[in-house]
């Protein structure tokens, strides 16, 4: 909402600077985005008269004016405009002046002859042929009797181009102050100065409006109020510049003065005016009603709209006139021909307004006003103050009455007064007087300890809606400040927990932690290489996604890291290792039911220290961290979405808790990424449930150690681990550890074999091992790799 | 040569010796020349026997002394020549210490988690729990529940994703007030955070998906003055002590009376400069006194419990704390721009 301060003053007279109006009017509540002055910008343009014009000889169109601009000296300027005389009063742009758009005007010479300035046209001002309708905007703009024509007056002044426009952000809850009247309501209550409010007084006129105008309201849900009333011999023309003027600062473009009165009454008092012709009413019979399947009605806008039966019209016996409260039909508007219009002023039903321009993709100033639902009491005087208007600048012949249907009036909500409650509530002690006087400046009526709230403030229901009131005025940076009374104990849940455990576990592996959209597009799936009856590829799906490519929540987030991973190498960052604790979206059989939402603990790397093993190092450090010592690495060769030789699945009791293993290179390529990437995606939600965090103090050993080194020639497709497992099993307890400490392929070994070697550390917490202890034990652990075909290498 | 005589010659070739000898082997040659079993003070001392005994015991005296100044000059080269040994190996061993230390990979956490945590420990210490509800919610707990039924106008300043009629992506982390006071009776002291989404184009200042952090506390007769006080204490850790906070009013549909609130610009402490626009202060969250309806919807009892709750946009105080400029940045993780923080 832009407010006009000129218009402002005709309510409330302030005397306070643009930015303390700002400041003040925005801590009570009605926040403002910003000022501005209208003309701020042009510099040193004045009002002159064209005293003298000549040809210029070197030129068949430029012009020597002398110009009066109420100095003693003439000033020559030279113009190419046309439409120039004698005695013309003109905005003169003098030498070192600014016009509209920043261009500087500084005195130079045009073939020859010295020019001492501009004369400017409306454009040089930054107005149009809509400000002054009697301008051309090719040529100078010269100056009617609607303008000062003082000599040498800044133009601002002389035109009326001084006014300043405050930008409002006005909330929902209040459309009273979509309009000027409820934005002076606010500026008095905060200043303390009285609100001058205006009644409408219209004149006697001819007629009857009832042998003219019958109105029947048959959607009663969806129209609450209609008031019509009419007027003959309509004389349309250009509305007086204050009108104009002041709808400009509003950011409303003037037309003629019966579209500009319904404009302005609808800017003054937040109530939409509609008004219409007459000739086009079949019957003179206006019918509030659905519109009917099938019915369609082209719009001021030249847009033929269909219409359905949950959208309210305007209609007269035949036809839809207009969308009720949110635009007319174009045949039925103000034309130059017109003689009787019918003015509307109604209220309707917010929610149906807002579903219908939302379904016809209309939004207009009209629409979004009725959307919050508007004051029925006030229809009657804002149809008035139109009457009072038309009567004003003589736009027609006012028929006397109006018609009034009003099927359930509202009720007044009352409320009772309790500033004790009031006091408790927000925390602050102010006397019930006081109270009583802030609520009365805003329209409130406060007697015999009842409030009544005025039919404008469709927002005031409770108690805690009174406060509000009270503490906006009362000034919310007055509340003292208190602290919270009583005791609270909190701290993080076990999960909230074991979620930091396994981050501060994964940056200090080296990874960055990466935040990705939970939203992706379908098409992962496909870039992800994965079969078309894939589950993952069952998701929860958004009706109304700004694109595909956010149009699915997502099942895994290994796309998420090949995007990230791919824009990293495109970026042509050397190396990058990521994580994400992602939260994936699994749904259940039916929508009836929310997806489950789990955590994918997804690890990202390329570059050149990336490989499988330091993948696969993260991963069991973690499960290290967390307490999973027994789990179970399979190669997996048959997932599309990695290596067949370089990826492996761990599971945990025949449960899945990761894979890891190198992306596939068609993946990679679908990415548009040319390093080896490496990813592993663990199921969070089973890592917490499998995850042992007791910890118990265990002796350090007492005794000493015995240690021995075994190397088997094993097939080369054997998987180390089963080895080490069978190993680890046939020597018992009095192994304490097992590590792997070369690898080996060559011609020593042979052909398709390896060489596979283990450091054995056998110790006992009770006793020093003796050699034929450790020897029993290394023997049947030789026993047990052969068994599984492997060779003791000697 | 008398004894004494022979004694003193020896002192003095062993004193002239050791001043000229320069490594450890030689020092050890000396020393086994003269004080070892065949040394040649033990040979003089063996000639003692020929002595008459009065001076026997001189001689014997005088030879101690000398074994003792000798042993002590070896004992003293020793010393310093192992000590000019070490300096030359040390010498040796000298490195550039200015070359780069060895790089320990040590990851980073993202800006907004560095942010959020630092939230939520300001706020565990004021004894609000860390609470989380759904990211895909119902229409009930999102909207209806917080006192925005259907075709209300806020919701068009909430864009929505919808999966069906009922069933939409969270716009506001508001809905867990709901759920929180479904499970638990007051006092209750929480907050939320977590993602929303709305349907807005990615720029610079926007993107469909984002963070906020709920705030709620119904107790007996909690007063606006506590939200007044409670959002001061945090402002003050979250950007230091001399922060003051200003309310404005405003309006949400599940909080009356609602205010925004802006703190002081932490950059120039209020007397506006480029990140505050000038305004000398800036809008980091909303908030108000719970409405009755959304109590009385969670199941608590409006007129004996009171509450207020409040939403802090995390990506904001983020750019604001890391004077980031676009959004986008914080989705797109660059390893370049995480290393940043």
């Amino acid at each position: 909402m832009d407010l006009s301060k000129k218009w402002l003053s005709d309510y409330v007279s302030l005397d306070v600077e643009d930015r303390e109006f700002a400041e003040a009017i925005t801590i009570s509540g009605s926040k403002v985005e910003s000022y501005a002055h209208e003309g701020e910008e042009l510099k040193n343009i004045v009002v002159g008269r064209v005293e003298s014009l000549v040809r210029h000889q070197d030129s068949d169109h430029l012009w020597i004016c002398q110009v009066n601009v109420g100095e003693p000296e003439l000033l020559q300027i030279i113009t190419g405009a046309q439409n120039l005389k004698e005695g013309d009063v003109v905005p003169v742009a003098l030498h070192n002046s600014v016009v509209y758009g920043g261009q500087k005007i500084t005195k130079g010479k045009m073939r020859g002859e010295v020019s001492e300035g501009m004369l400017c046209s409306l454009g040089e001002l930054g107005l149009t042929a809509h400000d002054f309708p009697y301008a051309i905007e090719d040529g100078i703009f010269v100056l009617g009797d609607d303008c000062e024509q003082t000599l040498g007056m800044d133009i601002r002044e002389a035109i009326g181009l001084n006014d300043t426009v405050t930008e409002f952000e006005i909330t929902s809850n209040r459309p009273d102050c979509m309009s000027v009247i409820g934005l002076a309501r606010e500026a008095a209550a905060t200043f303390r100065v009285p609100l001058n409010l205006h009644t409408p007084e219209v004149g006697p006129g001819e007629g009857d409006v009832n042998d003219l105008l019958k109105v029947d309201i048959e959607a009663a849900d969806k129209c609450y109020r209609y008031n019509g009333a009419v007027v003959k011999n309509v004389r349309v023309k250009p509305s007086p510049r204050w009108m104009r003027e002041r709808l400009r600062a509003c950011g409303v473009r003037p037309i003629n003065n019966i579209v500009d009165i319904t404009n302005y009454v609808m800017l003054e008092y937040g109530q939409p005016m509609h008004a219409f012709d007459l000739r086009f009413l079949d019957g003179n019979h206006v019918i509030v009603r659905n519109a009917k399947a099938g019915e369609s009605i082209t719009t001021l806008d030249g847009i033929e709209r269909e219409l359905d039966d949950t959208m309210l019209v305007i209609a007269d016996e035949n036809k839809p006139v207009a969308v009720a409260g949110v635009m007319g039909g174009e045949y039925s508007g103000i034309m130059d021909d017109t003689e009787t219009i019918v003015f509307e002023s109604a209220c309707f039903n917010g929610p149906s307004i807002r579903r219908t321009a939302k379904k016809l993709g209309m939004r207009t100033e009209s629409s979004a006003r009725f959307e919050k639902e508007l004051n029925p009491d006030d229809v009657g005087l804002c149809l008035n103050r139109a009457l009072e208007l038309v009567q004003l600048f003589d736009a027609g012949d006012v028929v006397n009455g109006t018609v009034d249907v009003y099927p359930s009036p509202k009720e007044v909500v009352t409320l009772p007064f309790d500033p004790d409650w009031v006091n408790r509530f927000i925390g602050i002690d102010c006397p019930a007087e006081e109270q009583k006087a802030i609520l009365e400046r805003i329209g409130f009526q406060v007697e015999d300890g009842v409030i009544t709230v005025p039919s404008f403030r469709i927002d005031i229901e409770s108690q805690a809606d009174i406060s509000e009131e009270v503490a906006r005025f009362y000034g919310y940076n007055n509340i003292p400040d208190t602290q919270l009374r009583g005791s609270a104990e909190a701290s993080l849940t076990d999960r909230q927990k074991f979620n930091r455990l396994v981050e501060n576990t994964l940056l200090s592996s080296g990874l960055y932690e990466m935040q990705t959209f939970s939203f992706i597009s379908p098409k992962t799936y496909d870039k992800l290489c994965l079969p078309e009856d894939s589950e993952l590829r069952n998701n929860i799906v958004i009706s109304n996604p700004l694109g595909e490519d956010t149009s699915v929540m997502r099942r895994t987030a290994m796309g998420s890291m090949m995007e990230v991973l791919a824009r990293n190498y495109n970026n042509r960052n050397a190396a990058a290792a990521l994580y994400e604790i992602a939260t994936v979206y699994v749904p259940h059989d039916t929508l009836e039911e929310l997806p489950d939402e789990n955590q994918q603990v997804v690890i990202g790397m390329y570059g050149a220290e990336a490989d499988y093993f330091k993948l696969k190092g993260i991963v069991e450090q973690l499960l290290d961290t967390v307490g999973i010592r027994d789990y179970d690495v399979e190669p997996v060769t048959d997932h599309p979405s990695f290596h067949p030789g370089r990826t492996a699945v761990i599971t945990v009791d025949g449960q899945e808790l990761a894979i890891l293993g190198e992306v596939h290179p068609n993946v990679r390529a679908n990415y548009g990424m040319k390093a080896r990437g490496y990813i592993a995606l663990v199921d969070m939600e089973l890592l917490d449930e499998k995850a042992d965090l007791v910890r118990l103090y265990k002796q350090l050993p007492k005794y000493p150690v015995t240690t021995r080194d075994l190397a088997f020639a094993v097939p080369k497709i054997m998987p180390v681990l089963v080895l080490k497992k069978a190993v680890q099993k046939a020597c018992g307890s009095i192994l304490e550890s097992i590590e792997l400490f070369d690898v080996y392929e060559g011609e020593q070994v042979g052909a398709g074999r390896k060489s596979v070697a283990f450091n054995l550390i056998f110790r006992a917490d009770d006793r020093t091992l003796t050699d034929e202890e450790c020897n029993a034990a290394v023997n049947k652990a030789i026993a047990a790799a052969e068994a599984l075909g492997a060779e003791l290498r000697s | 040569m008398d004894t004494r005589a022979q004694l003193d010659a020896i002192r003095a070739r062993a004193e002239e010796e050791l001043a000229a000898v320069s490594d450890l082997k030689e020092l050890d040659a000396i020393r086994v020349k003269y004080l070892g079993k065949k040394g040649e003070l033990t040979a003089v001392l063996k000639t003692m026997g020929q002595l008459s005994p009065e001076e026997r015991p001189k001689v014997g005296q005088a030879a101690n002394e000398i074994r003792e100044i000798i042993t002590a000059g070896v004992e003293k080269r020793n010393e310093l020549l192992k000590a000019e040994l070490q300096a030359k190996k040390l010498e040796a061993e000298a490195i550039d210490v200015t070359l780069p230390g060895t790089k320990v990979e040590v990851g980073k956490k993202h800006p907004l988690s560095i942010v959020l945590d630092e939230v939520k420990e300001i706020f565990l210490g004021m004894g609000f729990e860390v609470a989380q509800g759904p990211e895909v919610e119902w229409d009930y707990y999102n909207f209806e529940a917080l006192n925005i039924p259907a075709d209300h106008p806020a919701r068009d300043t909430q864009d929505t994703f919808y999966i069906t009629e009922k069933m939409l992506l969270r716009t506001q982390t508001s809905g867990v007030q709901i759920r929180v006071m479904e499970k638990k009776q007051p006092p209750i002291r929480m907050i939320a955070p977590g993602r929303v989404f709305r349907s807005d184009a990615v720029d610079a200042t926007h993107s469909p998906l984002f963070h906020q952090i709920e705030g709620m506390v119904i107790d007996e007769g909690v007063t606006m003055g506590d939200l007044k006080g409670t959002l001061e204490t945090f402002a003050k850790k979250l950007y230091g002590e001399q922060t003051r906070i200003r309310l404005r009013p405003h309006h949400f549909p599940f909080t009356e009376p609602s205010c925004e609130i802006d703190v002081s610009c932490f950059k120039c402490g209020g007397c506006g400069c480029s990140m505050c626009k000038g305004e000398g202060w800036i809008e980091i969250l909303g908030g108000g006194m719970v409405h009755p309806k959304v109590l009385r919807t969670g199941g608590i009892d409006p007129d004996k419990y009171s509450g207020f709750a409040f939403g802090i946009g995390l990506e904001r105080i983020a750019m604001f704390r890391f004077g980031l400029d676009d959004m986008r940045h914080l989705y797109e993780n660059d390893v370049r721009f995480l290393d940043q923080f």
